[in-house]
This record gives structure tokens, C-alpha cells and sequence, in this order.
């Protein structure tokens, strides 16, 4: 295993768990459309109570994939994570209260009454999926950031910190940019389809179900224009290119496209990726009865997002790119960990086919039923 | 919110030289402490809680008896609530490293990242998947199935704070890497010294041991204001979880007391500074005694380079000597010795705090020299002796950073009277609950059979409210343990290598002043809803 193998194997498995929690991100679309969903007091809780027991795996995923992030490209979380600090701060205030509006929402002695955490899920169910989204475009668009390594050991140095961020408004500056937004719904868009998928499928109630057919277009439509627009401005825009023989980064025209022409792989599971998305989509509208839509949906945003990330890092291109100081762009080669580090993580990564072997175990014994009202006032656990 | 205000002003007492306004380090330190401070009053629990309720379970999977099924459903809801909480206030912590301590994040992520990925990939995954079939599962899986789950989800919890704890460990006592000047951060060289540092070791018992404190406090407090009340459709459950409850309490308050003492050998050996502030011991010696109190002001920094020793010690002696050095004549240096320099046992001499300053300066200047000769592209024969020179001082690197050497002192009394109130808290549950059990095994006391038809005595009026009070004073005293770690650790992010000055992220004062009081109110309010909820369930009882 050569350093080069270890650094985009690294990248690989980030992508990968930012991939997985884009799908995960369901939960998050379905309690942003919760309260037309279910339309009455006891279908918004078939809803809730159906996210309700999947919320921890998206969260886990994203706290995940932050760790992981960390230990194979900790320039990345140092300079992101406190250059764009509004941004990821924000994020993290979201998920944090909808961290325990499950919980809290119809328990005795909630004096805040049930309304204020759902209002909470909603509130993760759309800024979640947005600022997610825009973050993930600034791999594309750039941020306004400038690394400056020795400034650790330089005493006439303002301050000894590494990772400056260039602008005062710490993150919020990349909503400035329309591409980020467009970005940012298409996810926000992207995560309700999935939601509405996912509910139709593990929620047995008539109602929801001929209710969630409707919705899914509102949700859909939107999320298939925001792509296909991104996508063709992806392919047209100029990239942040990486000339490995003397480190520096230029701008490159088309360079994404490129990137999808030389790792053809990459497109190949880009379209098969929106092509699942766009079937599951498709034949939950036109067939009345089908509710497996979450299936060809959710297994498709996995490749699709993998190979939009991948193609952000991998063949010679800077991940994440500094609009204020082109040089101080991050790459998978100068922001990445040691080798000894990527090669004993690697060990540890060997272990994920067997927790996602016990996962797929564990939730088929407690989905092996679906969820109906009946079920809910029987369970011993409900929200 | 009272403790918190008195940090803040306790932070603002150590800072006499910015006027008492606070900086942006002091902020990001005030952030970390109270996103910390509250997410360790969920996760004692969690930890606690999953281990007796665990118990409970085998019970009910060996006998198949409805009680024990009831018991085991009661304590998981109130398990349920508190979770969730430990879940929401646990993901700022982590990512708090990066948008509070960015220049952290670099300087040592290569090692410090692996912990908390690993935590993510073997811990977590395994805590949520479980505790969804813990919840959900009761009558769609086997009895087995649904017990190994309610195990795997404490295993989970505890893998969890094996592998966080690792991550704070190798702060205090940083093993196993090596700087690297060409990237400008440390590597990692093995990953066995990190992760299995004996630093690490010894915290991770003492931390999850007395863990199971609060959760055995818990259950007993719980149970104790059932019989207060005298509730009869819940005397049996309480009568049974209490006893639970002591047995666990009894074996935890014994457990932490042992390793407790090992953590103080430990942090004798690789933290002296952090010993001498939470002993308040000025200057060291040999035949030391072990101060059981004295006068030291909790609101400001003593005078310890003039003052001989603490005023009005009582003290025990030789107790520090063997505490420290398990000997009775070792020598143990004070707060002075340690900023003058002085002779290790092993005849190894410590330099003085002016002596690692200035090679900390020659460590940098060495650096500097090196990265400029770099970019000049300079042969190796010009880089080698730099390389050599940095090589030498840089043990001391941190002490660069360092302007004064007073920074160098922790705060010594909280440091010195969160140590008492954790010790002396400790103490007294062992007492306790081995009370109870004593009550228990003589059938006396509100245990006695003749308590189930009678007014309880004042004796049994007395003891279940002790038992009630006793639950708040767990967590302080589960708190005191980690201000005694932390503020030990002042003014070190990592242990000699790097001050939480040249840690932190250029975000200003203001802006990390509004998240920290976003996050108080934000996370007051919910343990307020949490407590309220919690309370109501129990005053609802086991039935649903």
C-alpha cells in the first residue's frame, strides 16, 4: 500500500459515509414535511415515530463522518470547521435539538408543549439538508480561506493560528453564492423525495400513503431541476486543478468534466446512481400500489453523491479549494494525515462490512413489521 | 447555571493581567467546559443505568418472571429520556475540536483524529443500532436477541468512552508520535502506546467505574422516594432495584477509590504541576503529608511563591509521599520547584520553567530556520544541525508559547477543592451503600419487614432522604473529578507540547462568546425539560 493508495482510499471511504448520510438525510425530509404528510394529529406521529427509529443512524453518520474526516484530513477539519464556524455551527444547533424532539415531543411533563419540538424537527428537516448541501458545494464553488503553516512559529505573526478564514461572516458568506443555494436545495429537495419514499414504504396507513404520491412530486420536481441545473454548471465550470510534480494549484477549464471523462468509473456510477434515484422516483407516481420507491431512490443517492465527491478530490484536484488564496487550497496530498495514520486506520476501517453487516441485521428484525397507529399505542417505545 | 457563572468568574480571576475581560481562548475554553459539564451528566448515567437495567434483564431472561420484565421496561424509559440527551449535547464536543481548536486540530490531529474516528466506526454505530432494538424490539425479537441488545448497547456506551477517554489521555500524557517539521504537526509512531497508553488505562477505570455511582445512585434515589411515599404497587420494585442499586454502588464506590488512587500515581509521575495545584503544595520535599484541608480562598490564585504552605492545613502525614510516590520518604515537588527545577528521584535532573521557556524559543527559532532554509532549498548540510537543535529542545516546544511563568500554574483552588469534594463525596457513598446493605442483610431499617405496615420512623424518614440527596451530590461529585482533570491540565492543550494559546481558531471573543450563551440557554432549557420529564415518569411509575 503506497501513501497515493492510502490518501484516495481515505477519500474514498469519507465520501462513502458523506454519501450514506446524504441518504440518511430521509429523516430530515420527512420531518420537513411532516405536517402535510401526515395532515392529522396521529399521521404526523405515524410519521415521527417512523423517522422516529431511524434519526440515530443518520445522526451517528454524520458524527461518523466527521471523525473520520478528522483523522484522514485533519487540515480539512481545522480549517473549515473553524474558518467557516457560523456554518457548522448552525448545523450542529439543529441537530441538537432534534436530537431530543423525539424523545421529549408527547412525554408528560414536556412544558413546552409537543408543537415546540416539532417545529425543532422541522427546523433540522430544512436547514439541515441546506447547509449540509452548501457545504458539500463549496468543494465545487471554493471558500474564502487562507492556510498559512508558519504562522505557528512566526513571532512578528499577528497570532500563531494556521487556518484564517478571509471574510468576518465565517461560513455564511458561501449562502452568498447562488450555486451554493441551488446546490443546497437540490439536497434539501433531494432528502424530502427520500423522506416521502421512505415513509410510503415503512408506514402502513392509507392515507399517508395516497398523500405521499402527491407530495412526491412537489418534492421531486424541484429536486430534478435544482440537479440537472447544478450538474451542467458543474461540467461547465472552471475546476481547481493540482499539478503533482510541483504541488501548486491552478484554475482549469471543464476540469470536472474531465475529471468525469478520465475516471469514466466515476460517471458510470453517476448514471447509474440518478438513474435509480429518477426509477424509484418515476414509478412511485405512475404506480398506484408500489411503496418500494426508497429502494432504487436511496440505494442510487449513495453512487451518485459518492461520485460527485470523489470527483472533487481525486485526479490531481484540490477538494476544497480557497477562493482567497489559490496556493492555501486544500488537496487529499498537502491536508491529509500521516501514512502510518491512514495505514492503521485502514485496519480499523476493515471492520465496517461487519457493522453494517449488524446493522442490516438489526433493522430488518425491527422493520420485519410496519408501522401502523395500532402498533404505536401498543409499543412499549413511542415518540 | 450558578456553577457556570462562578467558571466564568473563576476564569476571569486567572486572567489579572487582561483587566478581567475574557479573550477568545478564554471563550472557546468556557464553550468546551460547558458543552463538557453537561454532557457528563448524561453519560454516567447512560453508563450506570445501562449496566444495572442490563442486570435487571438477565434476571427477567433467566427467571422469564413478568416482574422482572416490568422493573427492566421502567428503568429503560427513564434511560430512554437521559440518552437522548448524552446523544444531542455528545456531537458538539467533537466537532468543537475543529471550529474552536483549529490550530489543535492540525498541530496533533494525525494522532488525536484516530480516537474519535474509531470511536464513530465501532462504538456508536454499535450504541444506536442496539438501543433501537432495545426500544423497539420487545415483541418482535427473541428474549435473547432483546437482552444481548440492552448489553451490547451498554458494551457500546463503553467502548465509546474507552476510546474518547484514550483521546484525553494522550492529551494529558502525549505518547507514541513525533513532530514532524516538514508538515508541521506531530505523527503518530505507534499506535499501541496511544491506545493503550497506561495513562489511558487507568482513566478509562476510574472514569466508567465511577460511572456506575451515579447510576446506582440513581436507582437508589428513585426507589427510596417510592418507599418515602409509600407506594405499594411499587414497594417490591423498589425494594429489589434499590438493593441492585447498593450492590453496584458498593463494588463502583470501592472500584473508584482504587483506581482513583492509581490516577493520583499516574498523574504524579507525568503531571506534577497538576498534583502540586490540587494539593495546594507550595514547595515539595520529602516525608510530604497529605493535606486534608486547609484555608485556601476559592476565588483566587494564592500566593505560593511567598507563602510557605497552605494556611490552616491539617494534614496526614507521609500521605502524599506514598500517595505520589508509594513510598513513605519520597519526594514530591511543589508548585516552586517545579518553576525553579529540581532532582528527580532517579537523579534525573527537571529543568527550571526559565530553562524549558528558552529552549521552548530555541525549539521554534530552530524550526523557523529549518522551513526558511527549506524553501531556499538549502543542502543538507545546512539543514542537519537545525534539525539537530530542534530535535534537542523540542521536549519543550510547548514552553515557547509560554510569556510568563506564572501561565504555567493551574488554578490552584479549584483545582485543590474539586479534588476534596470528589474524594470526600466518594468516601461517603461507599459508607452509604454499604449502610444499606448492611440494612439490607440484617433486614433492619426501613428494610426490616415490620417497615411495610407501620409510619416510617424518623430513622427510615431519614436514611431514604439521604439516599435522595445523595444523587445530586453524585454528579457533583462525577463533575469535580473532571475540573480536577482539566483545569489540572491548564495551560496545556496537550501536556508540554502545546498551550491552549496557540490552540485555538481565529474566531473573535464575540462570536464564540454568542454561541457559548446560545449553547448555555440552549442546553438549560433542555435539562430543564429533560428533569421535568424525568420526574413525571417517575411519579407515573412502571405502568405505561
Amino acid at each position: 500500500m503506497t501513501y497515493s493508495f492510502l490518501q484516495h482510499y481515505w477519500c474514498f471511504v469519507v465520501a462513502l459515509l458523506g454519501a450514506i448520510l446524504v441518504f440518511l438525510l430521509f429523516v430530515q425530509g420527512a420531518n420537513s414535511v411532516a405536517g402535510s404528510l401526515g395532515y392529522t394529529e396521529q399521521g404526523r406521529r405515524l410519521v415521527y415515530n417512523s423517522t422516529g427509529r431511524k434519526w440515530e443512524f443518520t445522526f451517528t453518520t454524520l458524527v461518523t463522518f466527521g471523525g473520520a474526516f478528522f483523522a484522514s484530513y485533519p487540515l480539512f477539519y481545522s480549517t473549515s470547521f473553524g474558518g467557516a464556524y457560523w456554518l457548522w455551527m448552525i448545523i450542529l444547533f439543529t441537530f441538537v435539538v432534534q436530537a431530543v424532539s423525539y424523545e421529549f415531543q408527547n412525554k408528560i411533563g414536556n412544558f413546552l408543549g409537543p408543537k415546540t419540538f416539532q417545529f425543532c424537527l422541522t427546523l433540522n428537516g430544512i436547514l439541515g439538508p441546506l447547509l449540509l448541501g452548501g457545504a458539500v458545494a463549496t468543494f465545487f464553488e471554493g471558500s474564502n480561506f487562507i492556510v498559512e503553516k508558519n504562522n505557528l512559529i512566526d513571532g512578528a505573526a499577528l497570532t500563531p493560528i494556521i487556518s484564517h478564514w478571509a471574510n468576518a461572516s465565517h461560513g455564511l458568506d458561501a449562502l452568498l453564492n447562488p450555486w451554493v443555494l441551488v446546490f443546497g436545495f437540490a439536497v434539501v429537495f433531494l432528502a424530502r423525495t427520500l423522506g416521502i419514499l421512505y415513509v410510503m414504504n415503512n408506514v402502513d396507513d392509507e392515507d399517508i400513503r395516497s398523500r405521499g404520491s402527491v407530495r412526491l412530486i412537489g418534492a421531486a420536481v424541484p429536486f430534478v431541476i435544482l440537479f440537472v441545473a447544478y450538474l451542467i454548471h458543474l461540467l461547465l465550470k472552471d475546476g481547481f486543478a493540482y499539478d503533482p510534480a510541483t504541488g501548486i494549484i491552478f484554475m482549469e477549464p471543464y476540469k470536472y468534466l474531465h475529471n468525469l471523462l478520465d475516471m469514466w468509473y466515476l460517471a458510470v456510477l453517476l448514471l447509474i446512481g440518478v438513474v435509480l434515484v429518477l426509477y424509484g422516483i418515476g414509478k412511485t407516481i405512475v404506480s398506484k400500489n408500489y411503496v418500494c420507491g426508497i429502494w432504487p431512490a436511496g440505494i442510487g443517492t449513495v453512487p451518485t453523491v459518492l461520485a460527485l465527491l470523489l470527483c472533487s478530490a481525486w485526479n490531481n484536484t484540490a477538494y476544497y479549494p480557497s477562493t482567497a488564496d489559490l496556493q492555501s487550497s486544500l488537496t487529499m496530498q498537502n491536508s491529509c494525515s500521516s501514512e502510518f495514520t491512514l495505514r492503521t486506520m485502514f485496519y480499523v476501517s476493515l471492520l465496517v462490512p461487519f457493522v453494517l453487516a449488524y446493522i442490516v441485521y438489526a433493522w430488518r428484525a425491527i422493520d420485519r413489521k410496519k408501522i401502523t397507529a395500532k402498533e404505536i399505542e401498543e409499543a412499549e417505545h413511542a415518540y | 447555571m450558578a456553577i457556570l457563572t462562578s467558571l466564568i468568574s473563576l476564569l476571569q480571576a486567572t486572567l489579572p493581567e487582561q483587566g478581567g475581560a475574557l479573550s477568545a481562548v478564554d471563550w472557546a475554553r468556557a464553550q468546551f467546559a460547558l458543552t463538557a459539564i453537561y454532557h457528563w451528566l448524561f453519560v454516567p448515567l447512560t453508563l450506570g443505568l445501562g449496566l444495572i437495567m442490563a442486570i435487571m434483564e438477565t434476571k427477567y431472561y433467566r427467571t422469564g418472571s413478568e416482574f422482572w420484565r416490568r422493573t427492566t421496561q421502567f428503568w429503560q424509559r427513564l434511560f430512554g429520556i437521559n440518552f437522548a440527551m448524552g446523544v444531542a449535547t455528545g456531537i458538539i464536543l467533537e466537532f468543537e475540536f475543529g471550529t474552536n481548536w483549529s490550530n489543535y486540530s492540525w498541530f496533533v490531529g494525525d494522532i488525536f483524529g484516530a480516537p474519535l474516528a474509531i470511536e464513530g466506526i465501532v462504538a456508536f454505530f454499535m450504541e444506536s443500532t442496539f438501543v433501537a432494538v432495545m426500544y423497539f424490539g420487545w415483541d418482535k425479537v427473541s428474549r435473547g436477541f432483546h437482552l444481548a441488545s440492552t448489553w451490547l448497547t451498554w458494551l457500546g456506551a463503553s467502548i465509546s468512552a474507552w476510546w474518547i477517554l484514550v483521546a484525553n489521555s494522550w492529551m494529558q500524557y502525549p505518547v507514541g508520535c513525533e513532530f514532524n517539521p516538514d508538515t508541521m504537526r506531530n505523527e503518530m509512531t505507534s499506535f499501541f502506546d496511544v491506545a493503550l497508553s497506561p495513562f489511558a488505562i487507568d482513566k478509562f477505570l476510574h472514569t466508567t467505574i465511577s460511572s456506575w455511582i451515579i447510576g446506582a445512585a440513581f436507582v437508589v434515589a428513585v426507589a427510596a422516594w417510592y418507599l418515602l411515599k409509600k407506594r405499594e404497587a411499587e414497594r417490591e420494585m423498589a425494594l429489589k432495584s434499590l438493593r441492585i442499586g447498593a450492590i453496584v454502588g458498593l463494588i463502583a464506590s470501592i472500584g473508584a477509590a482504587i483506581t482513583g488512587d492509581e490516577s493520583a500515581y499516574k498523574v504524579a509521575e507525568v503531571q506534577p504541576m497538576k498534583l502540586a495545584a490540587m494539593e495546594a503544595l507550595y514547595n515539595g520535599g520529602t516525608d510530604v503529608s497529605l493535606t486534608g484541608i486547609a484555608a485556601i480562598n476559592p476565588f483566587k490564585q494564592p500566593n505560593y511563591k511567598e507563602e510557605k504552605e497552605a494556611p490552616l492545613r491539617l494534614s496526614i502525614p507521609n500521605g502524599l509521599s506514598i500517595l505520589a510516590t508509594r513510598s513513605l520518604h519520597g519526594f514530591v515537588p511543589g508548585v516552586n520547584d517545579i518553576l525553579n527545577g529540581y532532582t528527580k528521584a532517579d537523579g534525573t535532573v527537571e529543568p527550571s520553567a526559565k530553562e524549558k521557556m528558552q529552549r521552548g524559543r530555541t525549539a521554534i527559532e530552530a524550526l523557523a530556520a529549518y522551513r526558511q532554509a527549506k524553501t531556499d532549498g538549502a543542502d543538507e548540510a545546512t539543514v542537519a544541525p537545525l534539525l539537530a537543535t530542534l530535535k534537542e529542545n523540542m521536549p519543550y516546544f510547548g514552553y515557547g508559547f509560554i510569556k510568563d511563568e506564572a501561565e504555567l500554574v493551574p488554578y490552584i483552588p479549584v483545582n485543590f477543592w474539586a479534588f476534596r469534594i470528589m474524594v470526600g463525596l466518594g468516601s461517603l457513598f461507599i459508607l452509604f451503600f454499604a449502610f444499606l446493605l448492611f440494612l439490607d442483610w440484617k433486614k433492619k431499617g426501613f428494610l426490616a419487614p415490620s417497615a411495610l405496615n407501620t409510619e416510617l420512623s424518623t430513622f427510615n424518614k431519614a436514611t431514604l432522604w439521604v439516599a435522595i440527596i445523595l444523587l445530586p451530590c453524585a454528579y457533583i461529585c462525577s463533575e469535580s473529578g473532571w475540573l480536577v482533570a482539566e483545569f489540572g491540565r491548564q495551560p496545556w492543550t496537550i501536556q508540554d507540547m502545546l498551550p491552549v494559546s496557540a490552540s485555538v481558531s481565529d474566531i473573535s471573543a464575540g462570536a464564540v462568546a454568542t454561541t457559548f450563551w446560545l449553547f448555555l440557554i440552549l442546553f438549560t432549557t433542555m435539562l430543564a425539560v429533560e428533569i421535568n420529564i424525568m420526574l413525571k415518569q417517575i411519579k407515573k411509575g412502571p405502568q405505561l
